[in-house]
């Protein structure tokens, strides 16, 4: 209230030395202040937590202190590491990593596709829009119940669409009906081969949705008079769409390209309620689930271990990240 | 009305005076089974140790079980309370090894109770030779079947294998699936394994397979693979048993679909919530294989522990002390359907428990369960292996190859 016109006329003889200082340099401190909540936050829970999974990782650990208060952890340098690519399960989650960001890339040109067909004028198609965006708002558990009922060969749709072609009911001993199938319907959940690539399906549902509208917004800014000159030029479907209309979605092509590899990354929810990693020798494993099962499954209490994985699958984003970074920076630069 | 105000506000004062002057009295208390039989009984011990102790101000906190399993790491050497159920065994080890647990020999030495009444259950609950629980609970398992269907095929119990192997194949004659299970999430897997591997080799090879001093690859393991072989053969399982949990697997059994289930008694409310009269359902314990074979059986305990963080050890003493009474453990496990660890507590009358009773009573051993017998990484690898086997039995070698490793790994 006083500091108003005090500023001036108090300044050298002022009775604070830092309030003074403070005014000198407030448009250095000013932007530090604004920033200060999200760099504390950001400390404590990312960077710290970055580091104490690295220094876990050299040390063997059941994720127990003695009662004194002591940790349990034994300093064993890089055997983790070692240990860890002579295991073959990591190589499994590794090659489902792999195999989950490459058939995650599917939801941005389906997504694209889907945007595409509902980005006309008819009645209702907001209501259309939010049926198809549905799926991205329910909980990924959810999503993850309601696919291992689709798959289930006994009661699921997949079951009971075969049950139609195959399977006829009978009476059985004490008189209730039951099936019996000339070829027995298909449990993908419980197939090594296939397990993954189900759960890859059911994982593209609400991220299809997803990119779908990301897609919708940016063709909302597609600007009309390029595709008018286009029109004039005798541009049309595929030759439209590719050299007017997608570059012009260029943005939300890049948003849609990175909320698809991060959803890849962290695909851990449905792993956990489908299958928990199996059939077999963790069939359908990737690093963020084997590094759960490892430390703090119920038969884990391995967190040295656990933390090795999550250090590998950090360096992994980390390799991402950077890209996604420069790509950032590049674009600040360019404007 | 005047007059229950009076009276409340009475109560009040003398909760909140005894709330300050017992403060050296608080015991608090972690349980994990909030499912209504269990937290039931629970709730029914702790009611009647209040009566007995009024001076002791008892907080109960109940915990989902999977929540309690991760809870329990951080509790324990943070914020400790004076008691906490847990599971013996293996599955105590780590807390043990880390002094996590309470030493409570000295307790299992002078009680006259736990000292005289617990002989079978002790080594159990032992460790390094020394006490670090107190059992309240413990139960069978064996094989539960369909008595309508056994009864319609004119089938009676078998007493040894090859009773079993031709039981199934008239089961299968008649199109029924004779053994359902669900190893979605492995562990029943392991029942099956534990008992063809008592029953072929006898306790010491399951304690010695558990504790990693025979290979997975030994001839002996291989017999009892054998066995499970010959099972999956001639007495098949349902398809799709690694997609479904132990309660999805119930289904072909209530339908009749499937005759017989190789479970724990706790599945036997399971049965009964699927529309199965108890008429309809009966139990057997699992048969003979290698003949004159001491029988051993499994039956895990539950037990209650004092963390070595505890801040009221000595009111913790009393409680552990106070459930091991016959009385008290007779009542408790007449609610949740179990049987009591102490050999003067009642047992219930349901006929699956005096079954059970007769079962374990007589048995040469003790196994608690392969995933609590075995360390847990041991027991994973273990179990996963057991589910693959069980869908592709051609895989033997590879699998056995592979739990070597682990083993190796493990008890380095």
């Amino acid at each position: 209230m006083t500091a108003t016109p005090a500023v001036p006329v108090n300044a050298a003889d002022g009775p604070n030395r830092q309030s003074s200082w403070l005014r000198r340099n407030r448009i250095k401190v000013a932007p530090w202040l604004f920033l200060a909540p999200a760099l504390i936050f950001f400390f404590v829970y990312v960077i710290v937590p970055i580091i104490r999974s690295i220094s876990i990782s050299f040390y063997k650990w059941d994720g127990l202190y003695q009662a004194d208060g002591t940790s349990n952890a034994e300093w064993v340098g890089l055997q983790n590491y070692i240990n860890l690519f002579s295991d073959d399960r990591f190589y499994t989650a590794l090659y489902n990593n792999v195999l989950w960001l490459v058939l995650f890339m599917l939801a941005v040109p389906i997504g694209l596709g889907i945007a595409l067909f509902l980005n006309q004028t008819v009645t209702g198609m907001r209501f259309y829009k939010s049926m198809f965006f549905f799926p991205f708002v329910i909980s990924q558990v959810v999503v993850g119940l309601i696919y291992g009922w689709f798959y289930n060969p006994d009661f699921g749709v997949v079951g009971s669409l075969w049950k139609l072609a195959f399977c006829e009911e009978v009476v059985n001993i004490v008189g209730n009906l039951r099936t019996v199938c000339s070829v027995d319907p298909p449990a993908v959940l419980e197939s090594e081969d296939y397990a993954t690539f189900a759960i890859i399906v059911a994982g593209l549902w609400p991220q299809i949705a997803y990119c779908m509208i990301l897609y919708l917004t940016g063709l909302n800014n597609v600007s009309p008079d390029q595709i008018e000159a286009g029109r004039l030029d005798n541009a049309k479907g595929w030759r439209m769409l590719w050299y007017v209309i997608i570059p012009q979605l260029r943005p939300a092509t890049f948003i849609a390209v990175v909320v698809t590899v991060i959803g890849a990354l962290r695909s851990f929810d449905m792993i956990a309620i489908m299958t928990r990693g199996g059939p077999g020798d963790g069939s359908t494993t990737v690093l963020a689930y084997y590094m759960y099962e490892v430390s703090i499954g119920e038969y884990g209490g391995r967190f040295g271990y656990g933390s090795a994985i999550a250090t590998v699958l950090f360096l992994i984003m980390l390799v991402y990240i950077s890209y996604f970074l420069f790509r950032m920076y590049q674009d600040e630069k360019g404007q | 009305m005047i007059r229950t105000i009076i009276k409340t506000s009475a109560s009040l004062g003398a909760a909140a005076l005894m709330a300050t002057t017992a403060f050296a009295g608080d015991l608090v208390i972690n349980f994990d089974d909030p499912n209504p039989g269990p937290k039931a009984g629970f709730e029914a011990a702790v009611e009647a140790f209040k009566k007995a102790h009024p001076d002791v101000n008892v907080t109960v906190n109940i915990n989902d079980r999977e929540a309690h399993k991760t809870a329990i790491r951080n509790f324990l050497s943070a914020e400790a309370p004076d008691v906490t159920s847990w599971y013996p065994g293996n599955r105590m080890a780590p807390f043990v090894n880390a002094g996590l647990f309470e030493d409570i020999s000295d307790m299992w030495a002078s009680d006259p109770n736990l000292s005289t009444s617990f002989e079978a259950i002790k080594p159990t609950m032992t460790m390094n030779g020394k006490q670090w629980g107190v059992p309240y609970s413990y139960y069978q398992w064996g094989i539960y079947y369909r008595k309508d269907i056994f009864d319609k095929l004119g089938l009676s119990e078998p007493k040894t294998w090859d009773e079993l192997l031709s039981a199934c194949g008239k089961m299968k004659e008649a199109g029924v699936t004779p053994f359902t299970i669900g190893t979605k999430f492995l562990w029943t897997a392991a029942g099956v394994f534990d008992y063809l591997n008592l029953r072929t080799n006898g306790y010491e090879v399951h304690n010695d397979l558990t504790a990693g001093k025979i290979k997975y690859t030994d001839d002996k393991i291989r017999a009892t693979f054998a066995k499970w072989e010959e099972m999956l053969d001639k007495c098949s399982f349902v398809n799709n048993h690694a997609t479904m949990s132990w309660q999805d697997a119930i289904a072909p059994f209530a339908n009749g679909d499937a005759a017989m289930y190789v479970m724990g008694n706790f599945a036997v409310d399971g049965f009964k919530n699927a529309g199965l009269t108890a008429d309809q359902i009966d139990y057997f314990p699992f048969p003979e294989i290698t003949k004159d074979l001491p029988r051993a059986e499994e039956a895990p305990a539950d037990a209650f522990f004092i963390p070595s963080r505890a801040k009221n050890k000595e009111d913790a003493r009393k409680f552990l002390a106070f459930i091991a009474r016959p009385e008290i453990q007779s009542e408790w496990n007449k609610t949740i359907g179990q049987l009591p660890p102490n050999s003067k507590a009642e047992v219930g009358d349901d006929k699956f428990i005096q079954e059970g009773f007769q079962t374990v009573s007589t048995a040469a051993g003790l196994a608690q369960f392969y995933d609590r017998d075995a360390p847990a990484e041991m027991a994973k690898a273990g179990m996963e292996g057991f589910q693959q086997f069980m869908t592709d039995p051609s895989k033997l070698e590879e699998i056995l190859t592979k739990l070597d490793e682990v083993q190796a790994k493990v008890y380095q």
